[in-house]
């Protein structure tokens, strides 16, 4: 499945202060559906090179990190829950960073 | 984002029409960016109105590091004046700490937003009007209370900025989160005078530059989304000296009460408000500094005290409860100040 991941707010400091990145993941063995909860698995290990607390806490993010599923706050596709689809866009913000 | 968003979520509760985009935190209401926006503006105009923020004809200066909020709140504020005819001259005020990879290219950013918003910009520098840099400054002192000076020198650079601008006002972009922090913080250290006045929407009112907080019932996270999908144009590197520690546990712990009950914020910020200082409790007198003239409740005011340290080699004066070797050096300029006990602040990018 192809995605577009795009990191804002600070937050791609911690992959390679790079901000878009196009990447093709696919849900694990036995699991029909990609979720954010998978997605967020597999950023923390394929995307952040360092500080991962400042981007998760537990199995979600780390509270005060926005996150947009094609530009929808994830409050209202169920966050952890939301199923993703081809070609969808997913956003993560710091709010932490600077003021 | 070239995708057109799916028709999945519900609809807007306001408007009734369009897919709401977000969840507001103050209200748990599900809205659609363009109820958002106007939500989101006329809390804003109501809080400016409701406690009369502004005369017209009034000089205000916007206090603008390049950051989220003082980013929206410059472009907030200039869209109100303009929509209600507010009759503000508006102008952009920086200060610059000569932090190098960090405050140089946040003031990119803010002479961007000088031509985006055509507001006028004034820079003060560090080094024009203390003769130092904050890099020279951790050059010398390390990483431990740099921030005390930064905050110190950036209160002050503000109060001077604004005197050259001849402003009537300062407005600064501190927000609902971050009044909630400091009103947490100052019960923690027990800072009462601080405690008193940090949830004032206006504070020095006595003094030669009134400060005011439009976005004191703001949420962050509205303030971020608000920059997101008005796409504006800000800068978000976190300061390269600040460890910030103190400061960052009272962020966490808001920022997790939130995720709980999002009303929190606004119930903690409620307390500082209610909070009444008994009267037997003794205050600061405020004073003028001796030598530079600035208020002070002290015979100097403590960026004097602190440059009077960097410049005679020992910047440790006026820093902390020190109980080493120091004491002493501190035990006789307090002597020479009357002063008490300088308290050290953790990371002043967010005075009250």
């Amino acid at each position: 499945m192809q995605l577009t991941l795009e990191f804002g707010g600070g937050l791609e400091l911690l992959c390679d202060s790079v901000k878009i990145h196009n990447i093709n993941v696919d849900p694990q063995d036995g699991e029909k559906q990609m979720t954010m909860k998978n997605l967020l698995t597999w950023v923390r290990t394929n995307l952040i090179k360092e500080r991962p607390e400042m981007f998760m806490k537990g199995d979600s993010v780390r509270p005060g990190v926005l996150v947009l599923v094609n530009d929808t706050d994830w409050e209202l596709s169920g966050q952890l829950e939301t199923v993703l689809e081809e070609k969808d866009n997913v956003v993560f913000i710091s709010t932490l960073h600077g003021g | 984002m070239e995708k057109a968003a799916k028709p999945r979520g519900r609809l807007c509760t306001l408007c009734n029409e369009k897919r709401a985009a977000l969840k507001r935190p103050k209200t748990l209401e599900q809205i659609c960016r363009e109820c958002f926006y106007a939500v989101f503006e006329d809390e804003i105009h109501r809080v400016i109105v409701d406690n009369q923020l502004f005369k017209p004809g009034e000089r205000i200066a916007i206090g603008a590091s390049g950051g989220k909020d003082s980013t929206v709140l410059a472009y907030v504020m200039s869209e109100l004046n303009r929509r209600h005819n507010y009759g503000l001259d508006l102008f952009l005020l920086s200060v610059d700490e000569g932090i190098t990879g960090y405050r140089d290219d946040s003031l990119e950013t803010v002479k961007r937003n000088e031509l985006q918003y055509g507001l006028p910009l004034k820079v003060v520098s560090y080094s024009e009007l203390y003769g130092w840099t904050m890099d020279e400054i951790v050059k010398l002192i390390g990483l431990k209370n740099n921030c005390t000076f930064c905050g110190v020198f950036r209160r002050q650079a503000l109060d001077r900025g604004s005197a050259l601008l001849k402003v009537d006002k300062l407005v600064t972009g501190h927000n609902a989160d971050d009044i909630a922090e400091t009103v947490l913080l100052n019960i923690l250290r027990g800072d009462i005078a601080r405690l008193s006045r940090c949830a004032s929407i206006i504070t020095g009112e006595d003094g030669p530059i009134p400060r005011c907080k439009p976005f004191k019932y703001t949420y962050e996270k509205e303030i971020v989304m608000y920059a997101y999908f008005k796409k504006l144009d800000y800068f978000s590197t976190e300061c390269i000296y600040s460890p910030n520690a103190y400061r960052g546990f009272a962020r966490e712990f808001i920022k997790d009460l939130e995720r709980i009950r999002p009303r929190a914020i606004l119930d903690i910020i409620r307390s500082g408000e209610d909070f009444r200082i008994s009267t037997s409790t003794k205050m600061p007198e405020q004073g003028n500094c001796e030598r530079c003239g600035y208020i002070s409740s002290q015979k100097w005011c403590k960026a004097c005290v602190l440059l009077e340290g960097l410049n005679r080699g020992l910047p440790k004066l006026g820093i902390g409860r020190s109980r080493d070797l120091d004491n002493k050096r501190n035990t006789n300029m307090r002597q020479a100040n009357g002063t008490q006990n300088l308290q050290s602040k953790q990371c002043g990018s967010l005075d009250f």
